[in-house]
């Protein structure tokens, strides 16, 4: 059993190539996807820390977290549906209308 | 002692009147408003005729007092509207009411054609309920809401045809030159109080102050006088506050006939005499008051002489005149100073209304060069105006030759020789002129133009009837001023005396002496007019050609009107639009409001650029923010 550092370093790991997948990338999709390898770093965390101190409340929390995330993606996904129909580009450069 | 009267009726008659001419005037007919307008002053007189009748019956020296309701009250200072009738008080009642009567039964047929009767007779009514007000008053502060009564209604009057824009700028002269008067008025006041409270006596009674005034000392005394004469000189038309009064005219003729002769412009003298007692602690003051009352009484004589509009002359009449009772009151002789108070608002009253008889016969027409020879078309205008005319220039046994002689004997025997001489002078001069402006339009030949000599008519009776009742109390008003020792003697005097005392001559002269020589001067003046406008009318224009610098000068009334327009108007009209308007208001003020919405504006302007709409900005910013957070958290853990 690996100790729990290691999960704890391949989350943060995780979690900051999703950051800058958010921060760097410019299709919809892609950030949508970095935005779900956040949640699911944080995830993995939540379930080492819990395993790790016996405790069941990190993998209860996970559960929460991947509920959110699946209604989270339905309307994400709806959005940007919707989106293209009206733009035909899914660029996030392009989606600046609410601007001064 | 006291008895009770119901005084506040006096007031309650006209004030009933006010708020029926105003409220339900334009919903009834053109004759309910006459009744009602001239009925309210009419049982005004009634009621102060009933006070007087009462107060006959009481021991010299007694007054009628009514309290109405507590006003003012705070620690021991307490005012009251009360009311109090003593025998000034009953003579100024009867003449404002009883003329104030006549003049209102005039204005029914005189404003027989104007649309806004009910408009006119409400303020007619504010006016004479304002004076009543006035002269009723049993302590200075409620004489001070009469006093700004009359000045409001003066106003309102004057521009009463306010569609005209000189008349409605004639008001306003003259409401701002009375403010100016005003508040000389409160400051003398104010230092009354001040200086009585300075010895813990809090009051503003007429009574009180009189039992107080000695702790008032000489110089304080005249220097409260000096302020409120100041207040009289702005009320009753003296120098240096004199200029509203000609300007007034422009109102209807009956209005003239109200403020020259029955309100507004006698309260000053009245004030002087209600307050005698001061004045006879300040002789300085007094002093002041006489010269100012005598050089204004020749000053405006002088003027009246060349003027050409009928009611010009007349209104120079009445400053010259007002400076004969400040005269009087100046040397001490109150009595004879409200004696000619009352002689002038009969004549004044009747010389006004048979002017405005004329200026309506002639349909508007005021420019005596194109009148003449109307006593044929306008027989009792003609006569009454006669009767006026020969009171004005104290001819007897006409009303004014008594009041003036009083005037003049006291200004004598007081040892006033120079005010004397220039009042003898004065009388000459009003001879002069008052039969010029006979002579001009009622006689010689008709300059009257064809079209309007076409309308020409005597007044409707509404107009000749209160003509012809001060036409009788111009003749037999002064008889209740004979010279002591003429058969009943001066029952004025004697009735007056417990309120403004006696007036002490400090030499004796023979009082035929000098009512012979005014008289000379009168008829000297009367000689000179009949030479030059009945005898050789060419004569006026020839000697005004020889004198012609002399003669613009008078005509254009000394260029007081454009002295004061240039060295007080404009400068303040300067100050006002380009230091306070310009300069404070528009660029400091608004400058600020305007100052700080541009920061406002700027400021957004720049700050609006982040909302760049890009998400992944926003993100960014949402990044720094929760790094932040952790790295104070994680300051926190490994310190």
């Amino acid at each position: 059993m690996a100790p729990p550092s290691y999960f704890m370093g391949l989350s943060a790991i995780l979690f900051c190539i999703g950051v800058a997948g958010v921060m760097l990338r410019r299709n919809v999709i892609i950030i949508f996807m970095s935005i779900e390898l956040m949640l699911n770093a944080v995830n993995l965390a939540f379930v080492a820390l819990g395993r790790a101190w016996g405790s069941v409340d990190g993998q209860a929390i996970v559960f929460f977290v991947m509920t959110v995330a699946a209604a989270e993606a339905a309307v994400g996904l709806g959005i940007i549906l919707a989106i293209f129909r009206n733009r035909a580009t899914i660029n996030a450069d392009e989606f600046n209308l609410m601007r001064w | 002692m006291a008895a009770n009267f119901p005084l506040g009726l006096i007031l309650l008659f006209p004030a009933l009147g006010v708020v029926f001419n105003l409220f339900l005037g334009p919903r009834t007919s053109r004759g309910t408003v006459n009744a009602v307008g001239a009925g309210v002053i009419g049982a005004a007189f009634v009621a102060g005729a009933i006070a007087f009748l009462r107060l006959l019956a009481m021991p010299a020296g007694a007054a009628l007092v009514s309290t109405l309701w507590p006003w003012i009250e705070a620690g021991s200072f307490r005012i009251d509207v009360a009311l109090r009738f003593d025998a000034l008080t009953a003579v100024m009642v009867l003449v404002v009411s009883g003329v104030g009567t006549l003049i209102h039964i005039y204005s029914a047929g005189y404003m027989a054609e104007d649309e806004d009767y009910a408009r006119f007779f409400t303020y007619m009514n504010l006016f004479v309920l304002s004076m009543l007000t006035l002269v009723l008053a049993d302590n200075l502060l409620l004489m001070f809401v009469g006093w700004e009564g009359v000045g409001l209604c003066s106003y309102l009057l004057i521009a009463f045809w306010y569609t005209n824009p000189q008349f409605a700028y004639n008001g306003r002269k003259a409401f701002i030159v009375n403010r100016i008067g005003d508040a000389g008025f409160v400051l003398g006041i104010l230092t009354l109080v001040s200086v009585l409270a300075s010895h813990g006596v809090w009051t503003l009674n007429f009574m009180d102050l009189r039992a107080h005034i000695n702790l008032v000392g000489p110089a304080m005394a005249t220097v409260i006088g000096i302020l409120l004469f100041v207040g009289a000189t702005g009320k009753s038309a003296q120098i240096p506050l004199y200029v509203w009064l000609p300007d007034a005219m422009v109102g209807p003729t009956p209005v003239s006939a109200l403020i020259h002769a029955a309100t507004m412009v006698t309260a000053g003298v009245y004030m002087i005499a209600r307050l005698h007692f001061l004045y006879d602690l300040g002789p300085d003051a007094m002093e002041v008051v006489a010269i100012v009352g005598t050089v204004t009484s020749f000053f405006a004589a002088t003027i009246a002489i060349t003027q050409p509009d009928i009611k010009r002359v007349l209104a120079y009449s009445t400053i010259s005149q007002l400076g004969y009772m400040f005269m009087a009151v100046g040397v001490g002789a109150f009595s004879a100073g409200i004696f000619h108070l009352m002689t002038h608002a009969f004549f004044k009253a009747l010389l006004f209304l048979c002017a405005g008889s004329v200026i309506h016969g002639m349909s508007g027409e005021q420019d005596m060069n194109k009148m003449g020879g109307l006593a044929r078309k306008m027989p009792i205008t003609c006569a009454t105006m006669w009767i006026a005319t020969l009171a004005i220039t104290a001819i007897p046994p006409f009303a004014g030759f008594f009041s003036k002689d009083l005037i003049l004997s006291g200004a004598y025997t007081s040892g006033h020789f120079a005010l004397w001489l220039i009042g003898l002078i004065t009388a000459g001069l009003t001879g002069l002129y008052m039969f010029r402006l006979i002579f001009m339009t009622f006689h010689g030949i008709s300059r009257v133009e064809p079209e309007r000599a076409h309308h020409l008519h005597e007044s409707p009776s509404s107009m000749t009837i209160p003509l012809i009742a001060l036409a009788a109390l111009s003749v037999v008003g002064g008889w209740v001023g004979l010279p002591e020792g003429v058969l009943w003697g001066n029952v004025f005097s004697h009735f007056l005396s417990g309120s403004v005392g006696v007036f002490k001559p400090s030499l004796e002269v023979s009082e035929f002496m000098l009512s012979t020589l005014s008289l000379v001067f009168a008829l000297s003046g009367l000689a000179i007019a009949y030479l030059f406008y009945i005898k050789y009318p060419g004569l006026p224009t020839v000697l005004a050609w020889r004198v012609r610098a002399f003669y613009q000068l008078l005509l254009e009334k000394y260029y007081i009107d454009q002295i004061y327009d240039t060295m007080v108007s404009r400068p303040l009209f300067f100050i006002a639009q380009y230091v306070l308007f310009r300069g404070i208001d528009h660029y400091t003020i608004d400058g600020l409001v305007d100052a700080t919405g541009i920061t406002m504006e700027v400021g957004g302007d720049a700050a609006r650029r982040i909302e760049t709409g890009n998400v992944q900005h926003y993100a960014l910013v949402y990044l720094l923010g929760a790094v932040a957070i952790a790295a104070f958290y994680l300051y926190l853990v490994l310190r």
